[in-house]
């Protein structure tokens, strides 16, 4: 016994130095003021900043908007590829697994060609009308976030969900639809039902990726748009402020750790 | 199966086309078409060019790849050997202190990764251990957002073995290093290649954390497309997409290769 703990201890002690140690600096860092010794004065700094609470805001209003939408997408994408196979389905399906090992600022970047203010659809729409801009500029906003959050996080809900449907059995689509069941109502009492499992992990997933996300809104270039990501890199690297980024990347930690625990109470009491 | 009539089947696939194309697909398409545009002002690219790969393959931009390539691997292969090694001690252990064990090694997918860059920063920039500045933070910094994936794939496939195996070979006479070298990696071998291909693909595209880090004699790939996109050049930015892009699926190919080669041995 003794043996096998001192066996299986380097591991874990490397790993608490190089992940533990340094996010108990963080802690501890956060609750420093400029004149040293321990204070709540950073706390008290950074709560009071009206662009901490906007931040605060904006990240958990676009996780839980992008995790809603994603399942949604996901779950009516996923559908149709194992329920309404068409041919080269099964390449689509692969298609999102190779979606999924792309960088997720990359979205964003084909993004600010499409909608950006010289963008594709802004093209098209001062070639059709002559007038002198289009009228998207939706992409420096919170929606163009949105936008790009949704599509890269969608494959991490469809992959769940496709593996679970593979393993349905074909069968009991077959009955109840013998039986008079419209495709909505089998949708609803017998395939949702087996999906339940695979679309939390999805949801809870895409929540997690979500609150944490920071390529995405980076590549947006949008001085507007500020999660609590990138205003710890913004604190720590561009105003050198450490203690004021270390309050908000806590804050982060504990966002992001207790909305996942919601979730997973929510999703546990709805049966999944 | 769901949908049986013509029609109904024709407008479930007109939808999911509509939805899928201009979401997922023309994204990609996109960042292709504009790696190989001259200029981009109306509805289509024009001017159609190869300088922005020239420009992608020399000087600062090959340096970066390099660099990425250089990360990514010595990344994942520490995260592998950390990872794989956490995950058979703690198969050892007995139930509660494999939960412990378990909790640690996956707690650092959860934690933001710009905090786990901003706590590296922190952590390494004063004594005793003193990284800023030089590429091992960022190495380092890789490394303890993949490890956790790699934990959790090899302490997946670790359970799935059969004990049989190793336990004929130990009562034969062999000694545990033997049978971890001859039975169990092996064994382990498919989840091994494909943690591995997983870590160097997260590495790969990792910004959020190498912003926080990255020496100026150190910048990866995609702190590079960043700078690009950020200056305005977005048609460099997205050549250089398009070489991070082909470069982590060639090894992914690479090591998927490798799997199946050891799923017939």
């Amino acid at each position: 016994m003794v043996r096998r703990l001192a066996w299986s201890l380097p591991p874990a002690v490397l790993l608490a130095a190089a992940f533990l140690y340094p996010l108990a600096l963080v802690v501890r860092q956060s609750f420093q003021s400029d004149t040293g010794g321990t204070s709540l004065k950073p706390y008290t700094a950074v709560f009071a900043s009206a662009a901490f609470r906007q931040a605060l805001w904006t990240t958990v209003w676009l996780a839980l908007a992008a995790t809603a939408c994603c399942l949604v997408l996901g779950f009516f994408l996923a559908l149709v590829i194992a329920f309404v196979p068409f041919p080269g389905a099964k390449a689509v399906a692969r298609f999102v697994d190779v979606f999924l090992s792309f960088p997720s600022f990359l979205i964003t970047l084909a993004l600010l060609f499409l909608y950006g203010s010289v963008g594709m659809a802004n093209g098209l729409w001062t070639e059709a009308t002559g007038e002198a801009s289009g009228p998207f500029h939706f992409l420096t906003t919170p929606w163009g976030v949105l936008l790009a959050e949704v599509t890269y996080f969608t494959p991490f809900v469809m992959r769940p969900l496709l593996a679970a449907f593979s393993q349905l059995d074909t069968a009991q689509l077959e009955v109840a639809a013998s039986l008079g069941a419209r495709p909505a109502r089998i949708v609803r009492r017998v395939i949702l039902p087996e999906a339940l499992p695979a679309l939390a992990a999805g949801g809870g997933l895409v929540l997690v990726l979500a609150l944490n996300e920071f390529g995405i809104v980076l590549f947006t270039g949008a001085k507007g748009v500020s999660t609590l990501p990138t205003l710890v890199y913004s604190k720590a690297i561009l105003e050198s402020d450490y203690p004021g980024a270390c309050v908000v990347a806590v804050v982060n930690v504990l966002v992001s750790v207790g909305l996942y625990g919601l979730y997973r109470v929510v999703s546990r009491r709805a049966g999944a | 199966m769901l949908v049986h009539n013509r029609a109904g089947k024709w407008a479930v696939w007109g939808l999911f086309l509509v939805l899928f194309l201009p979401l997922f697909a023309l994204p990609l398409l996109v960042i292709l078409a504009a790696s190989f545009a001259g200029h981009w002002s109306g509805a289509l690219p024009s001017g159609f060019t190869t300088a922005h790969y020239t420009a992608a393959t020399r000087g600062d931009s090959l340096q970066a790849l390099t660099t990425s390539l250089v990360t990514a691997v010595t990344a994942s292969l520490l995260a592998l050997a950390v990872g794989t090694w956490g995950a058979l001690g703690a198969h050892a252990l007995p139930r509660p202190l494999r939960r412990v064990l378990d909790a640690l090694f996956v707690l650092p997918v959860a934690v933001p990764s710009v905090v786990v860059g901003l706590a590296v920063l922190v952590a390494f920039s004063q004594p005793p251990v003193l990284l800023n500045g030089t590429r091992w933070i960022v190495i380092l910094a890789h490394t303890v957002l993949v490890t956790a994936f790699a934990y959790q794939s090899v302490s997946a496939a670790v359970l799935r073995l059969d004990p049989a195996y190793e336990q004929a070979a130990a009562s034969l006479g062999a000694r545990p290093a033997y049978v971890l070298w001859r039975i169990r990696l092996p064994l382990l071998l498919p989840s091994l290649t494909a943690a591995a291909g997983l870590c160097f693909t997260l590495s790969m595209g990792e910004l959020s954390a190498t912003m926080m880090l990255y020496p100026p004699d150190w910048t990866p790939l995609p702190v590079q497309i960043y700078a690009a996109t950020d200056r305005g050049r977005l048609f460099t930015g997205s050549a250089l997409a398009v070489v991070l892009m082909t470069a982590t699926l060639l090894v992914l190919f690479a090591v998927a290769r490798i799997r199946t080669r050891a799923a017939y041995r």
